[in-house]
């Protein structure tokens, strides 16, 4: 019974995108306000239905109905509670019902904020995410129908996948769909203003907090997913560069040129018809990442089940979001030119130099990802690219960058020269850089080449960010959530990038084949090896050895790596043990049993990296922080902005006065 | 002009980070005596997919796969065989999947200049923008919101 | 104002690219072989019934013959078994087994106890040869010619249906691709 419900559910939940899509954009174009107006009950109504067919299949899963194709699939009746409610994005379908329960969410909060925005282009804004869920629903039904019943039912279902039975994994699609769904917001902004021919600098103050609330989300998903590969996988690797880390990392990389972007068209309406395309790109690599995991293109440990059927459904569907996009961009951008002009040194410039430097590492990443298929399809052979490739063709963008975000957080608005601010660059640059030869050297006593730069720059973007905030404090300025977010986003960023350079410079490992009661040191660290005994689970059974940590003759821990068999899904997990200890992680895996009593363990010394996931998290809060800055949202604001475009000739220039 | 020192810093940069360091070094059970072996050993097995992890080095994964693998490589190494020796003969046997490093051919040339090529273009475009923008400052008297910096 | 159409003419190229991967991808489930239509690789590896008798490359040669790579702690081997004694049975071909990393005994204990398809096993404890072969996973089964080249590689466990359409074709010569 729940299932058919939840089906139905969806059924009627397309009819009501389509009904959402054609009103939003044709009620607008044609004049029709009472169709703009009926845009707001059919988001209303998607999300009850999309909400009830997601309480549908919950329930099925809690219920261990196992006549339902997808749960019998990915659940099991040993599976404990909390992992039979993750299952449900275990899989292709049942990701997809939650991707398209995000952009219901997504949609029903733009209602809620458009409300204030003119009529026509709220409504017009709603009908492209209509399009969307549309498509997104029509795909779910035709050919990932997560509904599906098994007859006869099966008596136990195939469990989940074990390496998706972690809390760290449960959480990780939720977060990185809401940032990577969010992206669709920035893109329905986009057309809307597309479809109106208009695009000043309201639209851009309208769109900044959606596009770096979804950005935050997406930095926060994405450095949950490499923390659970960190201490997940059994190698204590967080980054791989793998086919779908690189399809969710390249919608950061655009989203994160795109709020940069925004801010410029926001104050100056510069960069009106970049920041349009950007928008259009955020989403699209979005799609092309749903595209990639799920038609069986890609080689990938992370991919979903292939079938070509999929990959062409979604094709189309790509061909007709992105390749429309781009159409109404080549017709209505040619028209977006301002007068503004800015100088070199000016904020505009570095804010410039940032969207081409990441472009260009975004497109780096896009190349690496796409050549074993462009290689393919030109007929040039088989091709396989990995870190070899990726790592250094992404620091020659990223490093210049770095660079120029020390140096430009300092820079005003429109009026730059160079030489400005040199005392402060200078002072912070030197202390940044005695800061970093102190613990290269200080600590860790030996470095790579590139340690000192990396932490260098790190370090400077840290004070360099700090210098605005504290300045304004002490000279009693207000400090704005935005300007506070930026500083708090940035400090964020060079933490990280000082704690990637010390993991990648510092890290050490061992492998070792241990006996019972034998020692072996790595970085200061003693370990025993006191053995391996049985452990079982709720779906598992296992092997859990027991090390001792020491220091200097001071026990500090006694670690348990272990290794399970999940018995009904047939495989093995290693789950290695960590400990922190004053910023370094002590990692200890445990390898195989070589016979007579002796097994082989793994031992690493990662500094720092837990200050790598921090440092994201910052970025993230500062994202959020800058989001909910009180200008985005204030009514009077934006009646007042939107009062010269329904009173033509009125002398108001557009963004002056109105903080 | 400011431009050309400025310029001189980005390039210094972008030359430093070719030299991107490798992760710290892994040192296996049964490590070779000669240490330049041994580097090239860590260099090698860094470089090589484990073909039945899709997602790890042989160097990192714990698969018996890619221990035979570690296995195989020491031994060519002490053999004496070069470093494209061994990538050839693994992918004589597992094909192209087998490297993460696309190799630098005519092939693969496009894949790897991409970068360069594209910085430089990214480079230029900034400069003409910059370069426009600047010329138009005279005549943009539109006035700017009160907060200067942000 | 050309230069606006730029981003479309570059989603055309992608979407053009992303669909011969779609055409191509029912191949990208496994590693392709470069070892098809080459020779065998050369290997000397004992017999398991009889230890100390040394099978090499050239003793198979002068007629086909299929290389079924397999093992006791293989799972997918036990259900591709069943197959394997049917395949036997029909007497097409013989199937030289090759046990890969395991325990000699077991392994004789495994056949005893479900059948022997095998008109030979030999044992390759060290995995050497399996490396040389390309191998990754088990079960993998080629199909070596008269004139002992592999024609073509199978990749996970025999079916009836494989069976019969790449490997009874390709030695009967019906199949267009035979080598």
């Amino acid at each position: 019974m729940l299932p058919e419900l939840g089906h139905f559910a969806l059924i009627l939940a397309m009819l009501l995108a389509a009904l959402q899509g054609f009103f939003g954009i044709a009620g607008p174009a044609l004049g029709k306000d009472r169709w703009a107006a009926a845009v707001t009950p059919a988001v209303a109504g998607q999300f009850v239905m999309i909400a009830t067919a997601m309480a549908c299949l919950i329930a099925s899963f809690i219920g261990n109905d196992f006549s339902v194709l997808y749960v019998a699939e990915n659940s099991n009746s040993a599976l404990p509670l909390f992992y039979r409610v993750s299952a449900l994005w275990g899989a292709h379908e049942g990701s997809l019902l939650l991707w398209i329960f995000l952009l219901s969410c997504w949609t029903v909060a733009v209602a809620i904020g458009v409300a204030r925005l003119p009529r026509q282009f709220a409504a017009r804004v709603l009908g492209v995410l209509g399009v969307v869920s549309l498509g997104f629903l029509l795909f779910t039904l035709a050919t990932s129908n997560p509904f599906l019943r098994l007859d006869p039912a099966a008596p136990d279902g195939r469990d989940l996948n074990p390496l998706l039975q972690d809390p760290g994994l449960a959480v990780h699609p939720p977060i990185l769909y809401t940032g990577y769904v969010g992206f669709a917001v920035a893109f329905a902004f986009a057309c809307a203003a597309m479809l109106e021919g208009r695009l000043d600098q309201a639209w851009a103050r309208w769109t900044r907090p959606w596009t770096t609330s979804a950005w935050a989300f997406l930095t926060v998903g994405i450095s949950l997913g490499s923390w659970w590969s960190y201490y997940e996988l059994g190698w204590g690797g967080y980054w791989f560069w793998d086919p779908v880390e690189n399809a969710s990392f390249m919608p950061w990389l655009v989203g994160t040129a795109l709020i940069h972007s925004l801010a410029v068209t926001d104050k100056r309406g510069l960069f009106k018809s970049w920041t349009l395309l950007l928008a259009i790109l955020a989403f699209s690599l979005s799609l092309l990442g749903t595209f990639l995991v799920r038609s069986g293109v890609l080689q990938s440990v992370h991919s979903f089940a292939a079938d070509p059927r999929r990959g062409i459904f979604i094709l189309a569907f790509l061909i007709v979001m992105i390749g429309g996009s781009l159409t109404l961009y080549a017709w209505r951008a040619p028209k977006l030119k301002s007068q503004a002009g800015f100088e070199f040194g000016a904020r505009e410039s570095f804010l410039l130099f940032n969207n081409i430097l990441l472009v260009i590492a975004c497109g780096t990443v896009f190349a690496g990802e796409m050549a074993p298929m462009i290689s393919d399809a030109l007929g040039l052979g088989a091709l396989s690219v990995g870190t070899p490739y990726f790592n250094p063709t992404f620091a020659l963008s990223m490093l210049p960058l770095l660079a120029l975000l020390a140096v430009g957080v300092h820079a005003n608005w429109k009026r730059g020269k160079l030489g400005d601010h040199t005392r402060v660059m200078v002072i912070t640059l030197v202390v940044a850089a005695v800061l970093a030869i102190g613990m290269i050297y200080g600590i860790y006593s030996h470095g790579k080449i590139l340690s000192p730069v990396g932490a260098t720059l790190g370090l400077w973007i840290i004070l360099t960010s700090l210098v605005d905030p504290i300045d304004r404090w002490r000279r009693k300025l207000t400090l704005s959530r935005a300007v506070l977010g930026m500083a708090v986003a940035h400090i964020g960023l060079g933490l990280l990038v000082v704690s990637l350079t010390a993991v990648e410079s510092f890290t050490e490992e061992r492998d070792v084949a241990m006996a019972i009661g034998d020692r072996a040191s790595l970085g200061g660290f003693d370990f025993q090896f006191r053995g391996v005994s049985p452990a079982e689970g709720a779906n598992y059974d296992g092997q859990r050895g027991t090390v001792v940590v020491s220091r200097a003759g001071q026990q500090l821990a006694v670690m348990y790596p272990a290794k399970r068999n999940y018995w009904v899904a047939k495989t093995d997990t290693t789950e290695a043990a960590i400990e922190m200890h004053g910023g370094s992680n002590v990692f200890v895996a445990l390898g195989e049993d070589l016979g007579a009593g002796k097994w082989s363990l793994r031992f690493q010394i990662r500094p720092l990296v837990n200050f790598v996931w921090l440092g994201a998290g910052i970025m993230a809060l500062g994202g959020a922080l800058a989001a909910s800055d009180r200008r985005y949202r204030t009514a009077k604001q934006v009646a007042a902005q939107t009062a010269p475009a329904a009173a033509p000739g009125g002398a108001t220039p557009v963004g002056a006065g109105a903080e | 002009m400011r431009l050309p020192r400025f310029a001189i810093l980005l390039c210094a940069l972008a030359c430093l980070s070719l030299l991107a360091g490798r992760p710290a070094l892994a040192v296996d059970p049964t490590a070779l005596a000669n240490p330049a072996l041994q580097a090239r050993y860590l260099a090698l097995t860094h470089e090589l997919r484990c073909v039945v992890c899709q997602g790890e080095t042989i160097a990192d994964s714990n698969a018996w796969l890619a221990s035979d693998l570690r296995r195989q490589v020491r031994e060519l190494l002490v053999a004496g065989k070069s470093d494209d020796d061994i990538r050839g003969y693994m992918v004589a046997r597992y094909g192209n999947y087998i490297l993460l490093k696309p190799p630098f051919s005519l092939r693969t040339a496009w894949l790897w200049l991409a970068p360069g090529v594209l910085l430089i273009i990214g480079a230029l475009v900034a400069l003409r923008i910059v370069r426009q923008r600047s010329a138009m400052v005279a005549q943009d008297t539109e006035p700017l919101e009160e907060e200067v910096r942000s | 104002m050309a230069r606006f159409l730029i981003p479309l003419g570059v989603f055309v190229a992608l979407a053009i690219v992303l669909g011969v991967a779609i055409k191509h991808s029912p191949d990208k489930e496994n590693i392709a072989s470069p070892l098809i239509g080459k020779p065998t690789p050369q290997f000397a590896l004992p017999d398991l019934s009889e230890p100390s008798k040394t099978i090499t490359t050239n003793d198979l040669k002068g007629h086909w013959y299929v290389l079924n790579v397999w093992g006791t702690w293989c799972v997918t081997c036990r259900a591709e078994h069943p197959m394997l004694l049917e395949a036997a049975r029909q007497g097409i071909v013989p199937i030289i087994g090759l046990n890969w990393r395991d325990d000699d005994d077991e392994a004789r204990a495994w056949l005893n106890k479900l059948g022997n398809p095998y008109a030979l096993v030999i044992v390759d404890r060290e995995g050497r040869t399996a490396i040389d072969l390309g191998i990754y996973k088990a079960p993998e089964s080629f199909l070596v010619n008269p004139q002992g080249v592999i024609v073509y590689k199978q990749v996970g466990e025999i079916t009836p249906e494989v069976w019969q359409k790449e490997f009874v074709a390709r030695i009967k010569g019906t199949t267009a691709g035979k080598s």
